[in-house]
């Protein structure tokens, strides 16, 4: 087990979302930043599926009951593991007892901790990924514990990686969205040629963005959208469906992110600056 | 044959939107159930494939893999043409219990004086229609009914609230329907519903697909107390009939 003593500001157990439900209307859910966790998952040679935790902002304190080994990876927070620093993407072992403190918030948005085998929360409908109200809980909570499986001896292939980081990139590859082709010259230009600041309303559900464009009066039938879709809204808001976004919706799709750009954009936080580039 | 045309368009790298001609239209949508039911008999794998309808359009999305957009776009025209007629997935009309009492529709009175209508007229009419699941989204379990009568229409509240509790039914537009969990809503609230809309314990979490159909039948708040109960505990049986039979 991995016990919470001190729960931070909004850290969830994520896996690679909920496959299979969308038509119930259930989100994928899953990790924002797919590429660090990926990096995360192959250093430990685990599943790709495996559960990480994601860290929002400001990070937990926790305490490890069995030998273990772990990556950090996304953002950089200062983390120590029993008051010693300690650095993204390599592989640390850790015993039982053994207290890591995440710290100060340094670059990016959502930190991972990466485990060997991955958290073994309970799964519910194919996934580990916290969703309320699918799971119970919508974060971890001080005294709550995490499952996990006890590791004495892993001999990692490589140790340490060096990766080539989202956190300083803020161009996001775009494809065009189904309604694209509603788009005018000026509503383009609007969109290729400015720099957007991500709004405070900003969460695993959507990104919204603090500049407008001109809006869109058309009224469409509701449609699926994914994670990734860029809609626009009648006032010209660019709202940006992530992770745990509705599965449907009724506003213009007009473009959707790469993989990647997601990855990008979910490090980053309010006030950050982003553009976009058509693929 | 297949009767309409189709459009086929890349939605991301990961899926597939194809659309029906833009209209609310029951055709339009048996025609898209029947072509979930071709593509998952012949061509695509349901652990590999998600297939949501909503009104005129279906999205294919792939699990993992990139698609190749290329290929799949004149596949799916194809398999389209080929389909023929073919029975959709058994569909049912449920009757679900709605308690239209004042404590739990709040917003009755005032659109009694909207719509010109007393509140007896409105509960009537909203229990005595037949709605079609036109899809599900915007939460897990949440419907989309077609089929409100016109007389039924009223605008969507000016201030939507911030939390509407699970289980109210809603009115707004040509739309009415069931607020699945606890949510911020603006919707005209007229009653409650004892029932979940949505189990994660139970592993179809759902009851109720895409193509279905819904009709609400009047309880007392006696009867909501103990429907509700019973809902809990997992005795409640959800009145269920065939259709298409």
């Amino acid at each position: 087990m991995l016990n919470i003593i001190k729960s931070g500001f909004f850290t969830t157990v994520q896996d690679s979302g909920r496959f299979g439900y969308r038509d119930k209307g259930v989100p994928v859910a899953g990790v924002m930043d797919s590429y660090t966790v990926s990096k995360l998952n192959t250093l430990l040679e685990n599943d790709e599926n495996s559960a990480v935790l994601e860290i929002t902002m400001t990070g937990p304190t926790m305490e490890f009951e069995q030998d273990t080994y772990i990556v950090l990876g996304g953002a950089e927070m200062s983390v120590t593991l029993n008051n010693k620093p300690i650095d993204n993407y390599k592989v640390y072992k850790v015993n039982g007892g053994d207290i890591l403190t995440y710290g100060k918030l340094l670059k990016g948005f959502r930190g991972y901790l990466g485990i060997k085998d991955g958290f073994k929360t309970t799964v519910v409908l194919g996934s580990r990924s916290f969703f309320r109200p699918i799971t119970e809980q919508d974060s971890i909570k001080k005294i709550s514990s995490l499952p996990y499986t006890k590791c004495k001896l892993f001999n990692p292939k490589i140790s340490e990686l060096k990766v080539d980081s989202v956190l300083d990139k803020s161009q996001l590859e775009v494809y065009k969205g189904p309604e694209y082709k509603l788009l005018t010259d000026k509503q383009l230009s609007q969109i290729f040629y400015k720099e957007f600041s991500v709004a405070n309303e900003n969460n695993r559900m959507a990104y919204q963005l603090n500049e407008s464009i001109d809006g869109n009066a058309i009224s469409m039938l509701t449609s699926a959208t994914l994670p990734g879709t860029i809609q626009l809204t009648p006032a010209g808001k660019l709202i940006i469906l992530m992770k745990d976004g509705q599965t449907t919706g009724g506003y213009p799709r007009i473009l959707q992110l790469s993989d990647m750009a997601m990855s990008i954009l979910a490090q980053k936080r309010s006030g950050d600056l982003v553009s976009f580039k058509l693929k | 044959m297949s009767t309409f045309k189709i459009s086929v368009r890349q939605f991301g790298v990961h899926a597939i939107l194809i659309e029906w001609p833009n209209r609310v239209e029951e055709s339009i949508l048996d025609e898209i159930l029947q072509f979930i039911q071709f593509l998952k008999k012949n061509h695509l794998d349901e652990k590999e494939w998600e297939f949501v309808p909503a009104y005129n359009s279906l999205t294919l999305i792939c699990k993992d893999t990139v698609l190749d957009f290329d290929y799949f776009k004149p596949k799916i025209k194809e398999w389209y043409a080929k389909k023929g007629k073919i029975d959709p997935a058994t569909r049912y009309l449920w009757r679900l219990p709605v308690c239209y009492d004042l404590k739990f529709g709040l917003d009755l009175e005032e659109i009694s004086g909207k719509l010109s209508m007393s509140v007896e007229s409105i509960t009537e009419l909203h229990s005595q229609n037949i709605y079609t699941v036109y899809g599900i989204g915007f939460l897990p379990g949440f419907m989309y009914l077609g089929g409100v009568p016109e007389a039924l229409e009223v605008p969507r509240k000016a201030t939507p609230r911030p939390k509407v509790l699970m289980g109210s039914v809603g009115l707004a537009g040509k739309q009415t329907g069931i607020y699945p969990q606890d949510s911020p809503g603006g919707w005209n609230i007229i009653g409650k519903c004892p029932v979940p809309m949505f189990d994660v314990k139970k592993e179809n979490p759902c009851f109720v697909k895409v193509g279905d159909k819904i009709q609400f039948y009047p309880i007392s708040m006696a009867e909501y107390q103990l429907h509700k109960i019973e809902s809990e505990v997992g005795i409640y049986n959800i009145e269920k009939i065939v259709l298409d039979a």
